[in-house]
């Protein structure tokens, strides 16, 4: 217990994963919390990497943990984007309402 | 014994903070939790010794994208006590998923194999030891500018498109608005605008 090990820190990073999935579905109408919950999936994913990265002593791990950072960052600048311009259109961000394409 | 304290309280932060961001009434608490839930990754990131990644992760992620997210929440005009209705009929279905997944994780890392036989993991770029000169930080830069430069520029390219496309989607010209228009006054000529006349004394302008 008092032996931190890579299980801990994997156990820890799935509880965050699970949690950011909790999110999604808790805040079905909020689309800004559900970009939060994505944001926390990804942290995850990278906490998953570095942990690894520290496990096997090997750095590349850490380099795709920054290309996943990079991903994150263009993913929640559209995403805000699209957001705001949807906004602009329909006054509303819920998730019912972007029904547009249904046909 | 130290590093066990640290661990659980960055880990217990962590998910707390975690916790409060899907489910807090104020989605400005939701960012602003958002923010310590990604202090607390950076520090466990440095107790693992990826020293780099931390503090990108607070520049990047505390500096840039959350402060986007306050942004937009803060420009939007939402009820946001609207949005909240219908959370307690997703809840049970978020539960069972969620239980479903974390389960299905735990058991699989319980079932994780410390030493596997006949298979040599092979390493392509050893971290530094703690103790030598190399930090961290330069490690990560020998690599990041050969052997995954390509990879380097595509993520330079990613965020170009995704800084375009931001501006695209939320520029927009309004109509009916009056704007300074610099080149237009720097240009103005007083021959073009103003006329003297000669008024001879007993006539009128003409």
């Amino acid at each position: 217990m008092l032996d931190i090990g890579i299980t801990h820190f994997l156990v820890l990073s799935a509880m965050l994963f699970t949690l950011g999935v909790f999110g999604i579905f808790l805040n079905r109408r909020n689309v800004i919390v559900i970009l939060m919950s994505i944001e926390l999936i990804l942290l995850s994913v990278t906490i998953n990497l570095v942990t690894f990265s520290a496990h096997l002593q090997d750095l590349t791990g850490q380099v795709f943990s920054m290309f996943i950072l990079t991903v994150a960052a263009a993913e929640a600048a559209i995403g805000l984007a699209i957001l705001v311009a949807f906004f602009r259109n329909k006054s509303s961000i819920a998730v019912e309402d972007i029904s547009a394409l249904k046909g | 014994m130290i590093e066990a304290i640290f661990f659980y309280a960055f880990a217990a932060v962590l998910l707390l903070s975690a916790a409060m961001v899907i489910s807090a009434r104020n989605p400005i608490h939701s960012v602003l939790f958002l923010i310590l839930a990604f202090f607390n990754a950076a520090g466990l990131f440095v107790m693992l010794g990826a020293e780099f990644i931390a503090m990108i992760l607070v520049i990047v992620y505390v500096g840039a994208v959350a402060v986007l997210f306050l942004f937009v929440v803060m420009m939007l005009d939402i009820d946001f006590k609207e949005m909240r209705r219908g959370m307690k009929q997703h809840a049970p279905v978020g539960a069972l998923v969620g239980g479903v997944l974390l389960g299905e994780f735990i058991w699989m890392y319980l079932q994780w194999p410390e030493k596997r036989e006949g298979m040599e993991l092979a390493v392509a770029h050893t971290m530094p030891h703690p103790m030598s000169d190399i930090t961290n930080t330069h490690a990560l830069g020998r690599i990041l500018y050969t052997e995954y430069v390509y990879l380097f520029q595509l993520a330079g390219l990613i965020l170009l498109v995704a800084m375009i496309g931001a501006i695209v989607l939320t520029l927009r010209k309004r109509p009916g608005v009056r704007r300074q228009d610099v080149s237009a006054q720097v240009n103005r000529k007083a021959s073009d605008v103003l006329k003297i006349e000669k008024i001879t004394t007993g006539t009128g302008v003409s």
